[in-house]
């Protein structure tokens, strides 16, 4: 897609702008990396993203030496060398030596990462080598250096890469999948999760290599990683998972390249800080799994126990005849207290469901309606509890208290149907129509 | 006040800073925790801006408290991250390590900016580290943080063993393992930000989790494993150093601490590779040598007690095996067997071990179809895989229990028959 559009715009504006390369050269890495971040969250190795790109710095500088230029396909090579190397060897040591897998990545990367910076100071006479460029990216020089087939050197190998990525995703869509959620399952059905593993491990090594140049490797881990966890808190669908995490990547190369030019900063930095904001912001307002969303989800589901509470309090009053009065205060405060109580009650006068009478509370006719069937689902469950699983009796108030409000007209029936004696509970009191 | 070289103070310092790494970075490596020290290193970035943004100078002890503020930062988000959404434990430390080294990066082009009067190349020696411009101050604080580490291990000794190894039970006892876990976090996080400067990012990680890892192939206890951990953290210190000389400093520390991890992965005594694998070659070579001997008997069977000569084909036949020649070698020079041309006989020696070998194969198959009920035809193969590990003492106590319910063959003194029919395996 980002290829028609930059060929569209290339045919429509004639030569687009520098900050126009600029944003393409960021949509196109996030999206590629994006791509492939799915998988690694789902597999939970998120971590060797970082990892390879440290650990490629070596295969980079062997591959320089040996090719005596810089030019991409033995960059490629000596990256996806340095990353199979990698991986082989944090997997070996975790299951032949025992060492815990997080420790091992760390000690196979850190070790290849010194052995890079090493040969760079070994070669370091014919080589251009800026360890901070290796961070940070120069973004801001894409536009300025030489150009492959009309555009910016870097923008056309990443997007070679992303197109690399698509294919393999589309063509090994379902064994990426399976293996993804069930690697023993995948092995047993004839598609070895560890091939997929590699596979997977060289695609980030060529991304991360493609990447390196334009944006620095801050951002490829960045890249890998916030797009795909910030999907993954708004989808469920691995389809859906992937192609929002594309979509949050070029966001953030757009919104990260506009905030820099704002503020004048780091655009490379700024996509991060970008992904990393768009991702607190999915923590917090997700539909599904958001702070704020559960936050609700607890607050009503308190409020609807809280109703219930008061109500069945009030019917077991009338139901004594007692002769204690509650004011709003004293039911709220008997209820747990607190705000929630009180809003509580404050919802129930609204829905007209109790109201006050001379300082105390009583049940309207409808209030007294939904309070019979709350104590009548408690006492047909205590019966329940009793009769058919033979509980004893001074164990069956707690458990029916919590699952009244779960009890609807449908599962009455049913435990009506299913007990011996639906008129009466086990302490004696009678159950209500 | 004792006058040092620059590279005396060089080697102290990194000595002390290896040795340090290798004590709390045993608490993380067991934890799990091992790429904690990678995140705190990154998200220290931040700190460090920010620090120099508000002094407005380059002095180590505002730059590390800033450091530190901005790594418990990081902590504490990545126990809200873990605590309240799905994202696991990895793409939470992904995340919030690059968010904040991001964070960091646009802070350091602000600090970069002429307005701001600051310039480059002090914030970034504490990026990659710049060992040679050690000064007798940092030398200084390096004692004092080993001292409080050190203090806080020594205090805390018992609690972190527990948490560490069973962080469940800690918690059952009611040891605040929150809090502990904290301590833990803490401590690891004044030493990597003291680290920094010093090694650079990555390699602060790798001092992290080398010298521990390298520990735990030693030793299976605690307290040998922080000495030795905590040695071999001083010692790549040390030697990184000396023999690293016109190298990057940190890479020569980290490289020489591989290098340790490398030979202990090899020549470890027990968890070693070279260990391992011996060991792997004893029991197979053993596993050949009672299966020629088991052969060998259950073809003779039939007619002792005369021992009858048997052809090779006839072994060879018998069952799959993957060296026959070097097991007949060996089984020849124990004088198990006598075997020439073609032709293998046992010895009266060689009777003995084999029918030994051969009664706890079938004791076991008895065993399995008593008290497991495995069937008479599956029972070989089971039997197979555990006779060559039955000690002795469970040979006698399985002979007496199936003696006492009346289950052992008479004949069982000697060898009991076989629970069902002998057939070659190849067939």
């Amino acid at each position: 897609m980002q290829f028609i559009l930059a060929t569209t715009g290339l045919a429509l504006l004639g030569e687009p702008s520098t900050s126009t390369w600029i944003i393409l050269t960021g949509i196109t890495v996030n999206a590629a990396c994006a791509l492939l971040g799915c998988f690694l969250i789902l597999r939970k190795m998120s971590m060797m993203g970082d990892a390879i790109s440290h650990a490629v710095l070596p295969g980079l500088v062997v591959a320089f030496v040996l090719s005596g230029s810089r030019s991409i396909v033995p960059m490629f090579v000596g990256a996806v060398i340095a990353g199979l190397i990698t991986t082989f060897m944090t997997q070996s040591l975790h299951q032949y030596l025992r060492v815990p897998s997080d420790a091992s990545m760390g000690i196979v990367f850190t070790a290849m990462f010194a052995i890079g910076v090493v040969l760079v100071k070994q070669f370091s006479g014919g080589l251009h080598f800026d360890i901070g460029c290796v961070y940070e990216g120069a973004l801001e020089y894409v536009p300025f250096g030489t150009r492959v087939a009309g555009m910016p050197r870097q923008l056309f190998s990443s997007l070679i890469v992303l197109l690399l990525n698509l294919t393999v995703l589309i063509l090994l869509w379902k064994e990426l999948k399976l293996s993804a959620f069930d690697p023993a399952l995948a092995t047993t059905m004839g598609f070895s999760a560890t091939t997929m593993h590699y596979l997977l491990m060289i695609l980030v090594s060529i991304t991360t290599v493609a990447s390196f140049e334009a944006v620095g490797s801050i951002l490829v881990v960045a890249m890998l990683i916030v797009p795909a966890s910030t999907a993954h808190l708004l989808s469920d669908r691995l389809g859906w998972m992937v192609f929002i995490s594309v979509l949050i990547g070029a966001a953030s190369a757009v919104l990260g390249f506009w905030a820099a030019t704002y503020w004048d900063t780091s655009i490379s930095g700024m996509m991060t800080v970008v992904a990393g904001c768009l991702y607190a912001v999915a923590v917090l307002t997700s539909p599904k799994y958001g702070l704020i969303s559960s936050v609700q989800r607890n607050v009503r589901m308190s409020l609807l126990v809280l109703r219930d509470d008061v109500l069945s309090m009030l019917y077991r009053l009338e139901e004594l005849k007692s002769r204690k009065h509650f004011s709003l205060a004293e039911t709220s405060s008997a209820v747990g207290g607190g705000m929630l109580a009180r809003l509580a009650v404050f919802q129930l006068q609204r829905t007209g469901s109790i109201e006050l009478v001379e300082n105390r509370l009583q049940l309207t006719e409808q209030g007294r309606d939904s309070a019979r069937q709350l104590v009548r689902s408690h006492r047909l469950w205590e019966t329940y509890l009793v009769e058919q699983l033979g509980m004893p009796l001074d164990h069956v108030h707690e458990p029916a208290h919590r699952v009244e409000h779960y009890i609807d007209e449908n599962i009455q029936k049913k435990l009506a149907s299913e007990l011996d004696i639906a008129d009466q509970d086990p302490h004696g009191r009678q159950i209500p129509e | 006040m004792i006058s040092l070289s620059l590279s005396d103070k060089v080697m102290l310092g990194t000595a002390l800073l290896g040795g340090m790494a290798g004590v709390v970075g045993s608490f993380a490596v067991l934890r799990g925790r091992a790429l904690i020290g990678d995140m705190l290193a990154h998200a220290a970035l931040p700190g460090v801006c920010l620090a120099f943004l508000i002094t407005g100078n380059r002095d180590l002890l505002g730059l590390s408290l800033g450091a530190l503020a901005t790594g418990l930062v990081a902590i504490a988000v990545v126990t809200v991250i873990l605590r309240w959404t799905r994202t696991k434990e990895d793409a939470a430390i992904g995340i919030v390590l690059s968010t904040f080294f991001g964070a960091g990066v646009v802070l350091l082009s602000v600090v970069q900016k002429p307005t701001t009067g600051g310039n480059k190349a002090g914030l970034h020696s504490y990026l990659f580290g710049e060992p040679g411009g050690m000064l007798t101050s940092d030398i200084l604080i390096l004692a004092v943080v080993s001292m409080f580490v050190l203090a806080i291990v020594v205090l805390c000794y018992k609690e972190f063993l527990i948490v560490c190894f069973d962080s469940g039970f800690a918690q059952s006892q009611g040891w605040p393992t929150m809090w502990l876990d904290l301590a833990m976090m803490s401590a690891l996080a004044v030493v990597t930000i003291v680290g920094l400067p010093i090694v650079g990012v990555i390699l602060m990680a790798a001092m992290i989790i080398l010298p521990a890892a390298t520990a735990r192939f030693w030793t299976n206890r605690l307290s040998m494993m922080l000495l030795v951990s905590g040695g071999v953290g001083a010692a790549a210190g040390l030697m990184g150093t000396q023999l690293g000389r016109g190298y990057p400093a940190g890479a020569a520390i980290v490289l020489t601490a591989s290098f340790l991890f490398l030979i202990s992965l090899l020549f470890a005594p027990q968890r070693g590779l070279i260990a391992k694998l011996l060991v792997e070659y004893r029991l197979r070579r053993r596993v050949a040598d009672e299966h020629l001997l088991r052969t060998l008997f259950e073809l003779s069977e039939a007619h002792l007690p005369e021992l009858p000569v048997i052809s090779l084909e006839t072994v060879r036949e018998y069952r799959h095996w993957n060296s026959l020649e070097r097991v007949l070698q060996r089984a020849h020079e124990e004088e198990l067997i006598e075997n020439k041309e073609g032709q293998v006989q046992l010895t009266q020696y060689g009777l003995r071990r084999a029918a030994k070998v051969t009664k706890a194969h079938r004791m076991w198959e008895l065993y399995l179809m008593e008290y497991a009920n495995i069937a008479p035809d599956h029972v070989d193969r089971d039997a197979d895989d555990v006779e060559h590990l039955l000690p002795e003492t469970l040979l006698v106590e399985l002979e007496q229990e199936l003696a006492a319910e009346g289950r052992l063959p008479k004949i069982a003194s000697e060898v009991p028959e076989s629970p069902h029919k002998l057939t070659p395996e190849t067939s």
